[in-house]
């Protein structure tokens, strides 16, 4: 036992890491979890009623909000045949007194930007349906994620919150488009309900794979991610096809193991896709019916 | 527009001196020291509290050594209103809440019992339908509750208007606020019946102002009795566990 004993004194530093590593003995995490389980989530669609879609998503303990809206923009010239789509990521400091003022601009900078690669591609998200006026009218998509409250696996809570709010937007539709002069005359639908909806079939889930030890586990909580060596996060289609793809956290991966990782997280990825898919369907349902009972944070 | 019909309803069918529906929880989030979350009418509020902790960055050279330092952030989400919001805060009106807020709240916490330490409020609004800061005031008092802060009672705020020059309204919504008639905002200390805050916009005459008073006053009242039956509800229920409130129909606990 003397191997152990070394392990204890050099980990004992980690505080959690020793905990985590000796349950992973028996294969199981703290919480009982396999390697590639993710925590219970709850989803529900349509809370925010400015919004033209929305969704809150529960991670276990993360817990996201997210609003759509749409507004009417002029197209970048060098793309003018497409809509626009922008992110903006806001730490609430409700999640941790550490957001507060300009504390979690960091974080939410580098959710928005690899949220934003991860739909840059016409593959994962087409821009081309929210043109109005090929280069004079499109329309511009704000997707305005809050994070409420950080129980770890931040990247795929959000990323799972985008996909529900994007598919319960409603875009507004246009009736008439008239040049007048040089100035566009917009004639929207006199019927609020008068909308279409976003194709989602392609968007991307991410998966956060996180490296503790010699193991690869997926959807960690927030002590693991404290104790973790390195983190993968993949962006992974309902097909299993991976857009991109990010190393994020300090701490460095051998090229294998970045290979296995990729395998494990198209496999959970597409899971991941399937489960959303189908929970979306059932939310939808239970909307449609009479006089759906809305939860929200009352739950 | 006119604020009042000729039946005596308002635009959305309340009468003068009716509430909105509120709905409320506490202990919303587990990471928080206390939390809630507030519906009034379509305004909904997340408020969180953290602390008493050791004072943190600029308040170690400002907190006092006599009481507590309490700070408050007031934010909005970008798609709480109609319009969607460029910044969710420190613009000018949000660091204006936060000081409002901060007014109200240190009005009726026990400030003395925590001597060199920092008490941190959030709230977060997500959907704005008017009376903001009321709805913040009141869910903040439910997460002070909630992180179990000493408080002398609890701090409720209210606003009013008056309609027709003559008739005053209570709790004021988005439409009724931007139809422009004159708005009173009021936080107050219900039991003591001590006003913590008054903030008023537009005008009217000074004759109205005992009755329009009057009427937030009354308000707050309304919104304390609402506020402290969910705390009542709320320690039932998690006290349940331990076997409180548990009681068969003999009256003998179980």
């Amino acid at each position: 036992m003397v191997k152990s004993t070394s392990y204890l004194f050099f980990f004992i530093s980690f505080g959690n890491f020793l905990s985590v590593y000796f349950i992973f003995q028996n294969d199981l995490r703290n919480d009982g979890r396999s390697k590639q389980d993710y925590r219970p989530i709850e989803l529900e669609l349509d809370i925010v009623t400015h919004a033209n879609g929305s969704a809150r998503v529960r991670l276990a303990n993360t817990d996201i909000l997210v609003g759509v809206k749409t507004e009417i923009d002029v197209p970048t010239s060098n793309r003018p045949e497409e809509g626009k789509i922008e992110f903006f990521v806001d730490c609430s400091a409700n999640a941790t007194p550490e957001f507060e003022g300009k504390g979690g601009q960091d974080l939410a900078t580098e959710i928005g930007n690899y949220l934003g690669s991860s739909f840059a591609s016409p593959l994962s998200f087409d821009l081309k349906p929210l043109c109005i006026l090929k280069g004079v009218q499109c329309w511009k998509l704000y997707v305005d994620i809050l994070i409420l409250e950080c129980g770890g696996n931040l990247f795929d809570a959000v990323s799972l919150a985008v996909k529900a709010a994007l598919y319960n937007t409603m875009v507004p539709r246009v009736e008439t488009v008239a040049m007048d002069g040089g100035n566009v005359d917009l004639q929207l639908s006199g019927d609020p309900f008068d909308c279409w909806r976003l194709d989602i079939t392609n968007i991307p889930c991410l998966v956060t794979l996180t490296k503790i030890g010699e193991h690869l586990i997926v959807d960690p909580t927030a002590e693991e991610e404290e104790c973790s060596m390195a983190s993968l996060v993949v962006a992974v289609t309902e097909s299993g096809r991976i857009n991109s793809l990010c190393k994020t956290s300090v701490g460095s991966l051998h090229p294998q193991t970045l290979t296995d990782a990729l395998k494990v997280g198209v496999e959970v990825g597409v899971g991941l896709n399937k489960a959303l898919n189908e929970a979306l369907g059932r939310e939808e349902k239970r909307l449609q019916s009479n006089k759906p009972e809305r939860f929200g944070f009352l739950k | 527009m006119d604020l009042l019909s000729d039946q005596g309803l308002r635009l959305d069918g309340r009468r003068p001196d009716e509430l909105r529906n509120i709905r409320c929880k506490m202990g919303v989030f587990n990471q928080a020291d206390g939390s809630a979350y507030l519906e009034q009418g379509n305004t909904k509020v997340l408020a969180t509290v953290y602390g008493p902790h050791q004072p943190r960055g600029q308040a170690r050279n400002r907190a006092p050594h006599d009481e507590a330092f309490v700070n408050c952030q007031y934010s909005m989400a970008v798609f709480s209103t109609g319009e969607r919001k460029n910044r969710p805060r420190g613009d000018r009106k949000s660091q204006e809440m936060s000081i409002h807020l901060r007014q109200a709240l240190v009005s009726a916490i026990r400030t003395e019992l925590y001597p060199r330490s920092q008490l941190d409020i959030f709230v977060e609004v997500l959907q704005a339908d008017g009376g903001n800061y009321c709805a913040c005031v009141n869910a903040a008092t439910l997460a002070l509750v909630d992180a179990g802060v000493g408080m002398r009672e609890y701090a409720v705020a209210c606003s009013a208007s008056l309609a027709n020059g003559e008739i005053p309204l209570v709790d004021i919504s988005h439409l009724e606020e931007s139809t422009g008639g004159p708005n009173l905002t009021v936080a107050s200390l219900p039991i003591s019946g001590q006003v913590a805050l008054m903030e008023m916009s537009q005008r009217f005459h000074s004759d109205h102002l005992p009755k329009v008073l009057e009427r937030a006053l009354e308000g707050c009242k309304d919104i304390h009795r609402i506020l402290d039956d969910t705390v009542r509800k709320h320690v039932e229920e998690t006290g349940r566990a331990s076997g409180w409130g548990q009681v068969d129909r003999a009256g003998i606990v179980l």
